[in-house]
């Protein structure tokens, strides 16, 4: 399995990873050596077997739906990088 | 009398409780020792001698007031992905280099309540991707065995700092055998619980599937006692289990006869290391001498789990830190023309490159038109990989291995090389994989070098485990040798 300068290009996209010309082609080769590795699982045939989410398994898991105090705002808010008038500040999400 | 800071939990408690040292005493015995050897190991990020001290009046209070508890006055050290309120939290990586979480972890919770004393924060391999704590964006920890070789990962700065004699105890964490590698790459005991056992409330995510917390001790007394502390449902972790909690001490008794150990061929074959393989089978003569019955077997699936691991943690990973964006925490970029570029070069920035690529990996492995072919084959491989475990537990009591193929490695010697980093846990994969549990215990030395155990039990098995490395331990004296610092 080798990947294309496009496709990790476009993993990065799907990431919201940037990348630098270097970074980029020396994770091309990387990952191309590990996904070679990977060939391996194909020798299995996996046809009927069910694939295991969680090696515990849980139904739904409930509990009593009891109001109790949670984290006070101030303190959410006290590692955010901007805020402002109680709220997270974030940069327009649409542009004109 | 020895020096306080080489004490076990289990020692150190019965001086306490007796009155005989306080627990000001032995913080400062073991923040001095931190001053003299933590310039040459640098197992910690974060210290906060003042409030370890404060904690220690506190439980000399306790103590005073006839508390017994075994865990009081106890100074701990915590891998540094494990949230804790009011001191910085940094998964060593610059992305939360000044995070200070609003709240404790589960496990902090119920060891506070006991009134150990948390001294600081461990180094890691950043976000606990990696096997040598080489990936920290900090700075590399260096084996307390030998000051040119990594402690393993990615929990080495709970384990050589353990070994180090910086705490009497530590936790650490283990996705694909953080706990357990650095454990016998240092000569420490390790311990990873079976998925559920543990409460992952507060530990910052890595694989969901796979992370456990755990202990990280001085002799397999004291993992009993730090198992109890942390294990226990958890409404605030729906994966943890309703499964009772016994008294691990209880499991304690030396004496293992009649009991069937597995031995799975896989794990002696090819890139395990002579001098590895000869202590290990030493110790199965060692287990067949005190009454056990050793039966080789096969796991036939066991070459599949590196593949099966490495697709499933990093989709997994890929999913969890997509939370880092610069918004709600952690490093932020704001010299961006838009939100878009902001998040990618917050991310650029923030995240070395093992996490980049396990980011890269999962994302590619979950991505339209490939997830057939990576991630639901690797969770169907996951099924024949737990089915082999099912098949060997009908005819056994637990399976031992070595926990690494190799003695520790030079520092820097397999940092350009991702795959060979990622071969050093193939003894320790399949075992998240299956969810069930695992302990590495110290087995001898081969050069001077520590080489580990890894016991492997069926699920909610701990107590099977503890008695083993127990009986395992008491007729040998690995675990009493310390580094020469």
């Amino acid at each position: 399995m080798k990947l294309s300068r496009e496709e990790v290009r476009h993993i990065t996209t799907l990431a919201r990873l940037s990348l630098t010309e270097a970074e980029t082609e020396l994770m091309q080769t990387q990952l191309s050596n590990i996904l070679e590795n990977f060939e391996v699982l194909r020798q299995l045939d996996t046809g009927d077997i069910t694939p295991t989410t969680h090696s515990v398994p849980l139904q739904n898991v409930f509990r009593q739906d009891a109001v109790t105090p949670s984290c006070p705002r101030e303190q959410i808010l006290s590692n955010a990088p901007q805020k402002e008038d109680g709220y997270f500040k974030v940069r327009a999400v649409l542009e004109d | 009398m020895t020096e306080l800071h080489h004490l076990t939990i289990h020692d150190a408690a019965r001086l306490l409780h007796q009155r005989k040292i306080s627990a000001v005493e032995l913080t400062k015995a073991v923040l001095s020792r931190i001053a003299a050897v933590e310039p040459k190991i640098k197992a910690c990020v974060t210290l906060d001698g003042q409030a370890a001290m404060e904690q220690a009046k506190a439980a000399d209070d306790a103590l005073a007031r006839g508390m017994t508890d075994q865990l009081t006055g106890i100074p701990v050290l915590i891998k540094d992905n494990i949230s804790t309120r009011g001191i910085r939290t940094t998964c060593s990586s610059r992305m939360l280099e000044t995070y200070v979480p609003p709240f404790d972890a589960t496990v902090i919770e119920k060891l506070k309540s006991r009134r150990a004393i948390i001294v600081g924060k461990t180094n890691m391999d950043e976000f606990a991707m990696g096997s040598s704590t080489e990936n920290s964006a900090f700075h590399p920890t260096h084996n307390p065995w030998d000051l040119t070789r990594v402690p393993g990962g990615s929990s080495g700065g709970s384990a050589a700092a353990v070994a180090a004699d910086e705490a009497l105890a530590a936790l650490g964490s283990d996705t694909g055998g953080s706990i357990r590698q650095p454990a016998g790459f240092c000569n420490v005991v390790g311990l990873k619980p079976t998925y559920g056992r543990v409460s992952r409330y507060g530990l910052i995510a890595f694989a969901s599937s796979l992370d456990q917390i755990g202990p990280l001790t001085k002799d397999v007394t004291d993992c009993a006692i730090m198992l109890n502390a942390i294990s226990g449902q958890d409404q605030r972790d729906s994966t943890s289990v309703a499964q009772p909690v016994p008294d691990y001490s209880g499991a304690l008794c030396p004496n293992i006869t009649g009991m069937r150990l597995g031995v799975p061929k896989e794990y002696f074959v090819a890139g395990i290391q002579a001098e590895v393989r000869d202590v290990i089978d030493r110790a199965l003569a060692k287990f067949e001498s005190m009454g056990a019955r050793l039966e080789w077997l096969s796991l036939p699936h066991t070459e599949y789990a590196l593949a099966v691991y490495y697709i499933i943690a990093p989709s997994e990973a890929s999913a969890n830190l997509a939370r880092y964006d610069g918004v709600k925490y952690g490093f932020s970029y704001h010299e961006a023309r838009n939100i878009w570029e902001a998040t990618e070069k917050t991310r650029q920035i923030g995240f070395g490159p093992e996490v980049k690529r396990r980011i890269m990996l999962g994302t590619y492995a979950l991505s339209a038109g490939y997830y057939d072919a990576y991630y639901l084959k690797a969770q169907k491989v996951r099924t024949l990989i737990r089915r082999d475990f099912d098949v060997a537990f009908q005819k056994c009591d637990a399976l031992i291995t070595p926990t690494s193929p190799t003695v520790p490695f030079k520092l820097g010697q397999k940092v350009d090389d991702p795959l060979q980093m990622y071969l050093s846990d193939i003894c320790t994969l399949s075992v998240n994989i299956a969810g069930i549990p695992a302990i590495s215990i110290p087995a001898g030395f081969a050069d001077g070098l520590p080489v580990g155990m890894q016991i492997i039990g069926r699920p909610f098995a701990e107590e099977t485990l503890l008695r083993i490395a127990y009986t395992y331990e008491q007729a040998t004296d690995w675990h009493k040798r310390r580094p020469a610092l």
